[in-house]
Order: structure tokens, then sequence, then C-alpha cells
């Protein structure tokens, strides 16, 4: 167990739905989610109260804090994103980032080790988030964007697995920080940039609508 | 008593803006802009701006507090631009706000940022006199308010019925060929054209309009006849004098804007002006509302032109007038608005 894993660590995923945990090594003491879409900005912080509360504990007993960095909707990453910055900046504990997908597959390999799977989330506009792994969990390929077709077939995990008609056996499996911060240096830390995989829509400007055409007023 | 340390964010559209002030003391204004980066789009692009905002959140945070030589845990309040403005730009601030406000363990304010335009003038000369109007004028807004109370009571008299005025600025700028923002590029080549080579029209000035629309605003129909009148000398060859064409439509803006101005403190009877927002650093403005408010005897109060753009030190002021003025605190759960009426001062 390395020096980091002591301690309360506070886990926040907002890549989907609205979550929250509270583990020590081990132990998950608390995790919540609200499900509703959009809501990311107004429930976070009412949601990290709550699992402190629940747990008898309060921010400053942190050792740090480990966060989803998706790939999801962007709106709402950004809220869980920079909510775990500034908590861990103002209590002046570590902030680890990690891809959202692995948080699923965290919890899909242990408790069934033996089949490679696939992780996948609603990428909204017809699309998929989606990441390839081993039994273990091991991330092999992704995390990618890419139409429902284009999705490896086999066996298919995640919040959003029954989303569309995918070939192959489908198992929900909800994203749960809890399996973040009972481990919080288990995956990678990957920083705290959010994965976009997508360029932001914008056009540049290049002509302008001519008035004469119009009828004059 | 002293007044308490507030600290104010401020995420609505292009700038992140990070303020702390103490009653009318600015004590640090930090502001990260991403305007370079919409620039070749000729307009704000709300995803470019959002993404800009959560990279330049913290750093911003930081660097105000260095400024202010102050400590996060001496702040007594946190206040925040909860609309109106982009929606994937304010929850960055939002949420910041909210983890700042409960891992301190001091009260939040989601207030209005228009409100914050209005306030801002506190730090340069002091409390606002009371009743007030107001004048806003912004890339995204043009209204006159009835101010009462800072914190509690601002009404809408009027406002834009189409564009806003930096808008037709930015629209003229572009069909110039002169760079975004359009604003500050006008108000410099109008400095050396003629405001009076080309008569455009002043939008909702004639007398059946007023019936209706006293205090309202339109530029949409004089951006169209300045696209009108440079088109078709285009078309036809004939030079002409951008400068001249850029002072003309700058002084069909101003001259609106500042009759109507004054023409609402005459009808609410009021002697104190007040003018907020972007648009309000325009140079010519400031000086044709002087000229105008002092001939109508009318006391103007201007903020200098760095204070007039979107900042974190304008929100902190609202906040706390908020909280000298016993307004509750917002609940933790408080969403943002894009179209937070000016009239919602604290939500
Ligand atoms: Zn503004």
């Amino acid at each position: 167990m390395s020096e980091s894993d002591s301690g309360l660590w506070l886990g926040i995923d907002t890549s989907t739905s609205v979550t929250a945990a509270l583990a020590r090594p081990g132990h998950v003491l608390a995790s919540r989610a609200v499900t509703a879409t959009n809501v990311h900005v107004e429930q976070l912080m009412p949601l990290v109260s709550e699992v402190m509360a629940a747990s008898g504990h309060v921010l400053a007993d942190l050792a740090g804090i480990v966060v989803g960095i998706g790939p999801g909707p962007f709106t709402g990453l950004r809220v869980g994103i920079v909510t775990a910055q500034t908590l861990a900046y103002v209590l002046d504990v570590p902030v680890r980032g990690v891809c959202s997908l692995d948080i699923v597959a965290l919890t899909f390999a242990a408790t069934h080790p033996s089949r490679g799977f696939t992780v996948i989330s609603d990428a909204r506009r017809k699309e998929l988030y989606w990441a390839t792994y081993e039994p273990s969990g091991k991330r092999l390929d992704g995390p990618n964007v890419t139409l429902p077709c284009d999705v490896p077939t086999g066996l298919i995990v995640g919040p959003a697995a029954d989303l569309y008609e995918l070939a192959g056996e489908r198992v929900v499996v909800a994203l749960d920080p809890g399996a973040i911060a009972v481990a919080p240096t288990r995956l990678a830390d990957l920083g705290t940039e959010p994965l976009y995989l997508r360029r932001p829509d914008a056009q540049v400007s290049t002509s302008i609508k001519t008035v004469l055409t119009g009828r004059p007023s | 008593m002293t007044a308490p340390l507030v600290l104010g964010i401020e995420s609505s559209c292009d700038e992140t803006g990070v303020g702390l002030v103490r009653g009318t003391e600015l004590l640090a204004n930090q502001v990260a802009s991403s305007v370079d980066l919409h620039a070749r789009f000729g307009g704000v692009v709300p995803e470019v701006a959002s993404r800009a905002h959560l990279e330049a959140m913290l750093p911003t945070l930081e660097r105000a507090c260095e400024d202010a030589g102050v400590d996060l845990s001496e702040v007594d309040a946190i206040a925040v631009t909860a609309g109106p403005g982009l929606v994937s730009a304010l929850v960055v601030g939002v949420a910041t706000a909210k983890a700042l406000a409960v891992a301190l363990n001091k009260p939040l304010y989601g207030v209005n940022h228009l409100i914050g335009h209005v306030a801002v003038d506190v730090l340069d000369h002091g409390p606002l006199p009371s009743p007030a109007i107001a004048l806003l004028v912004s890339g995204g807004h043009s209204s006159l308010l009835r101010v009462d109370n800072i914190a509690t009571s601002v009404r809408e008299l009027g406002s834009t019925i189409d564009d806003a005025a930096g808008e037709a600025y930015d629209k003229v700028a572009r069909l110039l060929g002169l760079p975004y923002p359009g604003g500050p590029v006008i108000d410099k080549a109008a400095q050396v054209g003629n405001p009076r080579a080309i008569a455009f029209p002043r939008g909702l000035t004639a007398t059946k309009d007023l019936a209706k629309h006293r205090f309202d605003f339109s530029f949409s129909g004089l951006k169209t006849a300045v696209a009108r009148w440079v088109e078709t000398r285009r078309r036809d060859g004939e030079d002409f004098s951008v400068n001249d064409v850029a002072a003309s439509f700058q002084e069909a803006v101003c001259d609106v804007l500042t009759a109507k101005a004054i023409a609402a403190c005459e009808a609410e009877g009021i002697d104190d002006l007040l003018i907020g927002g972007g648009v309000a650093a325009n140079f010519r403005l400031r000086s044709l509302l002087e000229e105008r408010a002092t001939a109508a005897g009318i006391r103007l109060r201007r903020p200098r032109p760095g204070l007039c753009t979107d900042n974190g030190a304008m929100i902190a002021v609202v906040g706390g007038a908020a909280m000298v003025a016993g307004v509750r605190p917002s609940s933790l759960d408080i969403g943002v608005d894009s179209g937070l009426p000016v009239s919602t001062i604290v939500v």
C-alpha cells in the first residue's frame, strides 16, 4: 500500500450522473448518486456534504480527492473537475484524475474476473464513448468516441450498456466513485484536464451575408 | 465594524475573473481572458470559453489572493455570477464558488452579473447614490435601470428589443473589415472620423415608437442601415472613409443611449446617473454622456474603463452589499440561469 492510499479519500465523478463517495482503505463509508441529468452544478456540492455527514466526517479530515475526468458531456464533467480542484486547493491535499470508464471497469472486473470487456457511456449525438479492457480491468484501447456500430462486439458494460442495440452480451453497471475512493492510487493519475475527445463546435466566420438583396426597410 | 471581505468569481462569458473586495476597497482584481481564442470566429464560442474557464480558474484565484496578500481563511463570503450568461461557462464559476464556500465554511451569494456592472463604481467613487438611474451597455445587454438599492431593489425601465449595443459594434466592425471585438476598434477609428458624415437612423426615437418603447433600444435596424450603405458604395466602386462610417455609426449608438438615459433621469425625477458594462468604456459614450448630463444638471458616475469589462471584483461588490443589507445567502443547490432577470439580484 502506498502512502497516499491511507486516510480518507473523496471520490467524485460527473461524467454521467452526479456521484460522490467517501472511503478509507478497504472500506467505502458512503456513496451517493443523483441520476437526473443536467443537475451537476446544483447537486454535486450538496452530495459531497451528504457523504461527509453520513459518515460523520468533515472535509478537513480528507487525505485526498480523486475525480473522474471523463470522457463525458463537457459541462457536467467540468463541474466535477473544478470542484475537486478547488476542494483540494483549499484543503491542501492531493487531487488525482482518472478515466471515468476505468472506474466502471474497476467495479466490473472485481466481480467478473474471467473475461475481457468493453465499457461504454453515452456521448450523445448518437455516439458512444468506449474503451476495451483485459479481464483484470486494465485498459487496452481507448477511450474513443464513435458511432455505436464501431464499438467492438462482445461483452459490453457500463451505465449506458442498454442504450443502443449492440451485438453481444450487455451488462448495465453504474459508475460508483466508491471504487476509486477506496483505492485512490489503483488507477493512474492522468491529471485534471478533461478527456474531451472532441474539438469544440465552432465555425470560422468567412463570409458576411449581404443585405442588398433584402427588402429595403 | 469593518466591511466584510468578499471574494467574487465571474465566468459568464469569456473572462475568468476573481476579485477581492472589502466594502469600497479593491484589494485584487485578476482577469484571464479568452478573447483572442474567439477572434477568428467573430464572436464568443461557448465551448471554447468554458474550456478556458476551467483552465484559468484556480490560477486566477491564486493570483488574486497573492495580489491582495489575503489568505482564503480570512474571506468572509464568496460571491459568484449565477447569471445571466452562457450556461456552460457560468457553471465553472458557480461550482468553484460552492466548493470554496463549503471548504471555508462561509456564506455563498449567487448574484446577478448585470448588477455587478452597475455596482462596480463603488470601488472608484464610493457608495452609490440612491435612487439612481443606471445605463447598462455591454456585448450582451443594453438596459436602463432604476436602482433604489443595489442589494435589494433594481427595476428595469427598458432594454434592447433586438441586438445589444456591443453586438452591433461587433457586426459593424466585421462589415468594415475590422477585427473582433468591435468596440475598441470602432471607438478608435471613430476618433479620427466625422460623426456627421452619414446620417444613420436612431432606433426607437420616432414619436410613434416612443409611446411604446420610451426607454427601450433597438440596434438591429442601424446595423442593417450601415451594411446597406457600405455595400452600396462597394458595389458601385465608390471610395469611402471607414473612419467616417465608424464615427457616424458610433454617433447614432451613443446619441440614442445618452438621450434615453437622460430622459429616464428626468422622467423618474432622479439626478444621479450610473453607467456600466463593457461599452461604458467607450470614449465617445463617456464624453457625450458627460456633456448631456452636465447640461441637464445630472450627476454622472463613470467607473474607470478597466472596471467596465467583466471582472470578479464587481461580483464581490454585489455580494458584500447583499451581506451588509442582510440578504439571505444562497442555498448550496443553486443552479445557473442564462436569462436571469435584472430584478433578481441574489438567487
Ligand atoms: Zn458583462
